[in-house]
Parts: C-alpha cells; sequence; structure tokens
C-alpha cells in the first residue's frame, strides 16, 4: 500500500469519481423534482374534479397547452401575462428569504400603478423617455413605501406581516378606487372610471418582432438582479442568516430591522413596477383593471419557486401561460372563470404539504453521492 | 311602512342596527380562530373557508328550499376544509400560515366555481327576530331586527368563555396550545387535538359565511366577503384570545363598517371609498397599538406561531 491518499480527483487519475459534482446534482434536483411531482399531483386532484363534473381532463390540458404555450401566438400571450408575474412573484420571494410572508402585493400593484399614472400626467409636456423614467420610480417609490411600512410595523411593533399585508392591501385598493373615481379622474372616462389617458409616446412599446411589451425583459432583468443581491452580496447573505435564525443573526449584530425594512421595500418596489407597467404598457391609464389578481397569483408563483428568484423566471412563464389558456378553456369546454383559481389553489396545497418530503429521500442527500467510491 | 324624518340621528341609528347586522359573521369566524388558535395553530385561510361556507349555505337553501339546512351545509363544508388544514399542518416542516394562504385562494376559487349557477336562483332568508317592537319609529325598527344566528353567536361566545376555563375539553384545548411537550406527557396527542380546533374553527367561520348569504346581505354574488373572516383572524389577536372579547370586537367592527353606507345614505357621499376603507384601517390600527415588540401578549398561547 504504497498509495497516497489525497482529495485531488484530478491526481487520482482514472479513479476521478466526479463526486462533488454528484452531490451538487443530488442538491439542486431535489428541489426540481419534488416541486414537479407536487404540480403533476396537484393536476391530478384537479383532474379528478373535472372527471367528477363529467368535463375530460384530456382535452382540458389539451386547450392548456394550445392556449398558453402551443402557437405563435398563444406564446406572446404567456409572455405578456410573465411580465406582472415575475415582479408579483419577487414582492413575495424577497421578503420570505428573511423568514416573512408578505402576500400585501396586489396593493402596491394597485398603488404602483395610480403613483405612475399621476406621474405620467403631470409630466406629459416633458421627453418621453423622461417622463416612463419618472413614473418608473414614482410606481417603485409608492410600492416600496406601501410593503416597507409593513415590515417597519413587522419589526418595530411585532404586526404580524401577514395580517398586515392583506388589511393593507384592501386599503390600497379603496385608495386607488377613491383615487381614480375621484380626484385624478379623467373626466371622459364614463363606463369606467379611469385616469387620464397617457399619450402613446409615454407609452412602452413592443419589443420588436413581437407583440410582447418590454415589460417582461425589465421583470427578467430584476429577477437576475434579485437573485445576485440574495446569492452573492452581503446583505443578501445577512438576509438569509436572518431569515433562517433570527436570533443568531441579532447576536452576531447583522442590523435585522434595516434588512428587514430594506427587502420589504425592494419586494414592494418590485410590485409598483408591476403596477407601473401594466399602466404604461397594457391599459394606458390606472383603473379598476390594476387589482385583475397578480399580486395573488405571484404568491403561488414565490412558493413554487421556492423563493429562489431565478426559478421564478420558468415558473412565472408557467403560470402565465395557465392564464394565457383560461379564456379559451371557459370557452370550449363550458367552465367558470374561476376554473383556472382552482387548479391554482389545489396545486398550492400540494406545493406546500411536499415541504415535508424534503430531506425524506436518501436519494437526494449530497452526503451520498460526496462518499468516495 | 312610513319613515318618520330622524335627520342625522339616522347615521349612529344605521351604526347600532349595522353594528348588528354586520357583526355577526365577525363574531363566527374570531369565536372559531379563538378555539384554533387557543390550541397553538393559526389558520389565516378563514376568509376562503366563509366564502365557501356563504356559497355551499346559498346554493342548499336553493335546493332545499331551507335556510336552516343552508346553514348546516354551510357549517359540514366548513368542518371539512377545517380537517383539511389541520390534517396537512401535522407533519414537519409544513407552515401552518402558509397552507392558510393556500386554502384561502382554494376556498375562493371553489366557491366561485360552484357557485356560477346559484347567482341567479334567490334562496329563502333566514328568519329575524324583531327587538324593535316596542318602539314607534320604523327605523329603530329596522334596525333592532335581530337574526338567530347573532343571538347564537352570542350564547356560543358566553358559553366558550366559560367552557375553556371549567371544562375538560377546555384545559385539554389549552394545554395544547400552551405547551405541546406538557400535553404529550400528559397522554394528550396534541395534533389530534389541534386537527379538531381548527375542524370547529373552520365549521364556524363557514356558518358566518352562511349569515352572509341567507341574511345579510342575504345573496350569493362573488363579492360577498370583502375581507371578513380576515379582519376576524386579526380580531382574535386584539381581544386577547378571549370570546367575549370576540364578541365585543365584532360589535365594534360591525359598527364601522356601517360607517360607510349610513353617511352615503344621508347624503354624504365624497370620499366614499375612503369610509369603506375604515374598517381595514381601524384593524390595522387596533394591530399597531396592541401589539408590542420585545414582550409576548398577554393571554396568548405559546405554541402559536402568528405571535412569534
Amino acid at each position: 500500500m504504497t498509495e497516497t491518499i489525497t482529495d485531488d480527483p484530478a491526481r487520482r487519475g482514472e479513479r476521478r469519481d466526479f463526486a462533488t459534482e454528484r452531490a451538487w446534482i443530488a442538491r439542486r434536483a431535489e428541489p426540481l423534482v419534488i416541486v414537479a411531482a407536487s404540480l403533476l399531483a396537484g393536476c391530478g386532484l384537479f383532474s379528478l374534479l373535472l372527471l367528477t363534473l363529467d368535463k375530460s381532463p384530456a382535452q382540458f390540458f389539451e386547450l392548456l397547452w394550445r392556449g398558453g404555450f402551443g402557437s405563435w401566438f398563444s406564446v406572446q400571450n404567456m409572455l405578456s401575462r410573465t411580465a406582472p408575474l415575475l415582479l408579483a412573484g419577487l414582492c413575495v420571494a424577497l421578503p420570505a428569504r428573511l423568514g416573512l410572508l408578505i402576500i400585501g402585493g396586489e396593493g402596491a400593484i394597485a398603488l404602483g400603478g395610480v403613483a405612475a399614472a399621476a406621474t405620467g400626467s403631470a409630466l406629459s409636456s416633458a421627453p418621453a423617455p423622461l417622463v416612463i423614467a419618472a413614473m418608473a420610480l414614482a410606481g417603485m417609490a409608492a410600492g416600496g413605501a406601501w410593503i416597507g411600512a409593513i415590515g417597519a410595523l413587522r419589526h418595530y411593533r411585532a404586526v404580524n406581516e401577514t395580517i398586515s399585508g392583506l388589511l393593507m392591501a384592501y386599503i390600497a385598493i379603496a385608495l386607488m378606487n377613491h383615487l381614480v373615481e375621484g380626484p385624478l379622474r379623467d373626466s371622459a372616462s364614463l363606463n369606467k372610471p379611469s385616469t387620464a389617458p397617457l399619450p402613446d409616446a409615454d407609452r412602452i412599446g413592443a419589443i420588436p418582432g413581437t407583440d410582447v411589451h418590454w415589460g417582461l425583459a425589465v421583470g427578467i432583468a430584476c429577477c437576475f438582479l434579485a437573485s445576485v443581491l440574495i446569492e452573492k452580496t452581503s446583505w443578501g447573505f445577512a438576509a438569509r442568516i436572518s431569515g433562517g435564525n433570527l436570533r443568531a443573526a441579532r447576536i452576531q449584530g447583522l442590523p435585522v430591522g434595516a434588512l428587514i425594512v430594506a427587502f420589504c421595500a425592494l419586494a414592494g418596489a418590485a410590485a409598483g413596477l408591476c403596477g407601473m407597467i401594466e399602466v404604461a404598457a397594457v391599459h394606458g391609464a390606472a383603473n379598476a383593471s390594476l387589482a385583475s389578481g397578480y399580486g395573488y397569483t405571484g404568491i403561488l408563483v414565490a412558493f413554487l419557486a421556492r423563493q429562489n428568484p431565478l426559478a421564478i423566471i420558468p415558473v412565472a412563464m408557467l403560470l402565465g401561460g395557465v392564464g394565457a389558456a383560461g379564456g379559451l378553456i371557459q370557452r370550449r369546454m363550458e367552465l367558470p372563470d374561476a376554473t383556472i383559481l382552482v387548479l391554482q389553489g389545489m396545486v398550492f396545497i400540494v406545493v406546500l404539504f411536499a415541504e415535508t418530503l424534503y430531506g425524506r429521500f436518501h436519494i437526494f442527500t449530497p452526503e451520498r453521492w460526496a462518499r468516495k467510491g | 311602512m312610513q319613515t318618520t324624518d330622524i335627520g342625522y340621528w339616522s347615521v349612529p341609528l344605521a351604526i347600532v342596527g349595522g353594528a348588528i347586522r354586520v357583526s355577526t359573521p365577525f363574531i363566527f369566524v374570531s369565536l372559531g380562530e379563538t378555539i384554533t388558535e387557543r390550541a397553538g395553530r393559526a389558520n389565516i385561510g378563514l376568509e376562503g373557508i366563509l366564502i365557501f361556507g356563504a356559497m355551499s349555505a346559498y346554493a342548499t337553501a336553493v335546493l332545499s328550499n331551507s335556510p336552516w339546512l343552508g346553514v348546516a351545509a354551510a357549517g359540514v363544508s366548513g368542518i371539512a376544509a377545517g380537517l383539511l388544514h389541520g390534517w396537512i399542518c401535522k407533519f414537519p416542516r409544513v407552515n401552518d400560515i402558509a397552507i392558510g394562504i393556500a386554502l384561502m385562494l382554494l376556498g375562493t376559487g371553489l366557491a366561485f366555481f360552484f357557485g356560477k349557477a346559484f347567482i341567479q336562483p334567490s334562496a329563502p332568508r333566514l328568519p329575524a327576530i324583531s327587538l324593535g317592537f316596542w318602539s314607534d319609529i320604523p327605523q329603530l325598527r329596522a334596525a333592532l331586527d335581530v337574526n338567530a344566528l347573532f343571538v347564537i353567536g352570542a350564547a356560543l361566545a358566553v358559553f366558550l368563555q366559560w367552557a375553556f376555563r371549567n371544562t375538560r375539553a377546555g384545559l385539554i384545548l389549552r394545554t395544547v396550545g400552551d405547551s405541546s411537550d406538557a400535553a404529550r406527557a400528559m397522554g394528550i396527542d396534541p395534533d389530534r387535538v389541534r386537527l379538531l380546533a381548527t375542524a370547529a374553527g373552520g365549521g364556524l367561520a363557514a356558518i358566518g359565511g352562511g349569515y352572509l348569504s341567507l341574511y345579510y346581505p342575504g345573496s350569493w354574488n362573488e363579492s360577498i366577503s370583502s375581507g371578513q373572516g380576515l379582519m376576524a383572524v386579526a380580531l382574535v389577536v386584539f381581544s386577547r384570545w378571549n370570546p367575549l372579547g370576540c364578541f365585543a370586537a365584532a360589535l365594534l367592527f360591525g359598527g364601522a363598517g356601517a360607517l360607510g353606507p349610513a353617511l352615503q345614505s344621508v347624503g354624504v357621499t365624497h370620499g366614499y371609498y375612503l369610509f369603506y376603507a375604515a374598517p381595514y384601517a381601524l384593524t390595522l390600527a387596533i394591530m399597531i397599538a396592541t401589539s408590542s415588540p420585545g414582550r409576548a401578549l398577554a393571554g396568548a398561547p405559546c405554541e402559536l406561531s402568528i405571535t412569534r
């Protein structure tokens, strides 16, 4: 036995067994496999519901594919719905990394949209790029202040953030209705009270060659930025520690309060930006359409992505496609418009239930694969 | 009925009447949540259960022509939803608040899904008990028309207040809520107690929903609830897990909810949406005023996740 034991696989020549790589894959595969399995199980439950109603699950999923992903037309529709979901998902995922369940994104979207529309009509004579930048800033500031306040209440007054977040969402939507039907109402909008329409020059256009607006690119960029913030910066590291163990973070002297408020404000800024994009790219004015449920679907997006900003991108596309196919499914199968909501709810329950499966399957434990020989 | 002109007196009167009418769902949901939280678990999804209860009560009442059968159906649907929540939460690493959020979405979705067919037909309403028979003023009589469910809710609050302290079941419930370990040492299975407590909470919340669709406002549509279930959950913290406190808080909230429509009826229409937001703002203000960092809330069950 003259062979020396070394940890460098390259020196061991043909005995290199890719242990580290295999361990890495095993660690990464666990959430992928479990989330995919719970998606399938949720769809299975939903199929059972359809069967009891004498509807065909096969037709449902065929229409889902056709309406959300099957053609260039439906892909563009899917991508247009992906854009707000990316930002609404971030609004849930960022505080979640600190252990906070803030689900009031719908309110920040509404207020961000109103703030953007008000800024847009106040600055209508300024050059278009300036107006768009000012609208984005206004939307982010309004949303950031709103969700940031929830974080501050959590930290400084110990107010439960889930309940206060939802209450704040109701207040925000009432505030939006008040502003849109009162002080900010454009007298020309008769049937659907709205703010003054933005001039075409101040609106966000489509990505060349598509019907998809630039909001998609903004949303994807925000997901990458959030990922860098969480994974590569010391702030993100401190946030992850605080989310894992608040007491340990305090003992280490981390600025927990500042982290909570900052992450909540960033989350709110993402939702506010979502509202601004909905106004500037889709509706052209702020009105009740701003509260159309993206904030609530965003909760599911974040949980399916397991609060990972990069994973939000494919999940948002998936749920964007489901939303895009909703109309087709309702018409062809004569189902109520809440069908998609039921599917989402079932998937949500199963995904949360699946949290209990982590660490139970030996095949995913990195140690098993890191073992040599 | 001939109306007597009572001018701006109609505002406080409407608030009193509204407090009685509007508070009933708050009473049922907050008493249900009190039972669940006393066992150490939080079910934030009562809003979804309330909406589903409103739908099942209305649908059953339409089909059977009996409003009380509708209330019973709501109770059964709520118990089923509560059992689902309680069963899932027994597994390790499952977050009860997140499950509550999911249940809120699923309950709302299922209610709209199955309730679509019942938006048009009208259901028989629950009967009212007239407590204003001594008065000649019709508005006062209208304000004092009290539904039987309100009376049941009030009696239930008194009963629970007594039962938490004086019955074996109440003591077991509180033991489980304060320390799972102590309960286990006594040979009690905490998961089972919490399962039953969540089921009871779900059943009561759904009956609160049945009141919405069968009495006031007395119709089924997709905006039947405007967050009553959620506000009632917040009320539980404010009333310190105390059933009589829940009853008082529910009356306060009913009054706040009646403020907007009452002002509108005397011609104050400016800022209608802001008055509409009053109950939410009041809930939030109360939460801010009564929560405090650094010390545990008096009366909070120690095992409860939402107060940590």
